[in-house]
């Protein structure tokens, strides 16, 4: 069971900053985001591809987007 | 479209053209007639907006700039098109009008928002020098309130309605404009102030302004350009995607400047401007931290409130209003130096953007 950061209704740069702080935390594993702009969606990928961890998968729900990444 | 990860505009590529964009489209303006080394700048022109209004009337800063309802129009387009247009609201709204009332302050100490100050530059000026280092200290301090906790708290979907309050406001701005138009010589045109000399007289043709205004707005509603969130992200997360922009910015400005004669370095009689290196530092610090403590520049703000975020709105209005008042209390410089106010105005900004950076935590 990986975390969840929810990042809906935050703006800059709060998003990004939750969740470079649940990679730090976790270091490896699994993390679901929930965002509810594309700009903190793209801004989310950004910072995972800069990491190193890998985006699963991105889908639209609610307002929003829930996105999975991961490290192994 | 909206499950691509990276659209063309979010890429590197992306950002750097959006700020290219803007650097060009803002010289050429200036060459159309708009002011010298202020070819878009969002401060000057909102606070232009207040004077055209009436709420102010400080003579020469009177025209209902269409460069803004154009951002603002273009980023509305943009967010309906992709399918990105989402009404919201309820983050702290009025923080954020204070926020934007003293970024409004800090950036007419200095004469310029983020993107005149790069185009000051870009001109030749170098007090835009002392503006930008004041710019990186404010945003560097706001990050020091974000390590700690700040936050103003989340946003909530809201009605349709909500959301077109802003595009709807500029579009009234633009109708107020058509039926009173300039008339050459007078000061007033039915309900609108227009300044017969100073910056607030030097404009391009309306439809010239207002199109360059959409293309800006349009383009920066995909790219998320953020010349704030670029030195931001750098200090933070060490990330460099928004940096480009800012960079793009400003060589784009001024390879346009020299192409097009516009290139004046010195640091003294620069156009709309003041030497007093202190006083612009500071008004930068003041602007760059409530900039920073809103979550984006001002140009960002216009963004946003164009694609129905309502918190970037109150922000906005927040900047006219300051802009206001900046020029009826004598705080705002000119080009003979500081106001009588500056200072008192400055560090109560400094202390209230402190207060809100220190006191507004999450729960």
């Amino acid at each position: 069971m990986g975390s969840i950061v929810d990042a809906r209704g935050l703006s800059c740069p709060q998003p990004v900053m939750l969740v470079l702080k649940e990679m730090e935390r976790i270091q490896k594993g699994e993390i679901v985001i929930l965002v509810d702009t594309d700009t903190s969606k793209e801004n989310v990928c950004r910072l995972a591809a800069s990491r190193g961890w890998e985006v699963k998968s991105i889908e639209p729900g609610g307002a929003g987007y829930k996105i999975v990444i991961e490290k192994g | 479209m909206g499950q691509r990860r990276f659209t063309f505009f979010s890429t590197r590529k992306g950002i750097i053209v959006s700020g290219a964009v803007i650097g060009v489209l803002a010289t050429v303006l200036q060459k159309f007639g708009n002011p010298p080394n202020m070819g878009v700048c969002v401060a000057c022109f909102e606070r232009d907006i207040a004077g055209a209004l009436g709420l102010h009337r400080t003579e020469v800063v009177q025209y209902m700039r269409p460069e803004i309802i154009g951002i603002v129009l273009g980023s509305c387009l943009a967010s309906l098109f992709y399918g990105e247009f989402r009404p919201r609201g309820g983050s702290s709204p009025v923080v954020r009008f204070i926020l934007g009332f003293f970024a409004m302050t800090g950036a007419l100490i200095f004469l310029g928002c983020p993107w005149r100050a790069l185009l000051r530059l870009a001109g030749g000026d170098g007090n835009a020098i002392f503006g930008i280092a004041g710019l990186v200290v404010g945003i560097w301090i706001g990050t020091l309130f974000f390590e700690h906790g700040y936050n103003l708290g989340r946003s909530q979907s809201t009605q349709k309605t909500a959301g077109w309050i802003m595009p709807g406001i500029m579009a009234s701005f633009l109708v107020l404009m058509l039926v009173f138009p300039q008339i050459p010589g007078q000061e007033k045109s039915g309900v609108l102030f227009y300044s017969v000399k100073g910056p607030g007289s030097m404009h391009a043709l309306l439809a010239v302004s207002l199109i360059f205004g959409l293309i800006i707005g349009f383009i920066a509603q995909r790219s998320r350009f953020c010349t704030v969130g670029g030195i931001r992200d750098l200090i933070l997360f060490r990330q460099t995607h928004l940096l480009f922009g800012i960079v793009a910015l400003a060589l784009a400005a001024f390879v346009s400047n020299l192409i097009l004669g516009q290139f004046r370095p010195g640091f003294e009689n620069q156009p709309i401007a003041h030497s007093m290196s202190l006083w612009n530092f500071l008004g930068m610090v003041l602007a760059g931290l409530a900039y920073t403590l809103a979550g984006g520049c001002p140009g960002r703000q216009l963004f946003l409130s164009g694609e129905g975020d309502g918190d970037a709105a109150i922000f906005v209005l927040g900047m006219i209003v300051g802009a206001a008042i900046s020029h009826n209390f004598g705080i705002a410089s000119s080009p003979q130096g500081i106001g009588p106010y500056t200072v008192p105005a400055l560090i109560t900004g400094l202390a209230v953007c402190s207060i809100i950076g220190l006191t507004m935590r999450e729960k």
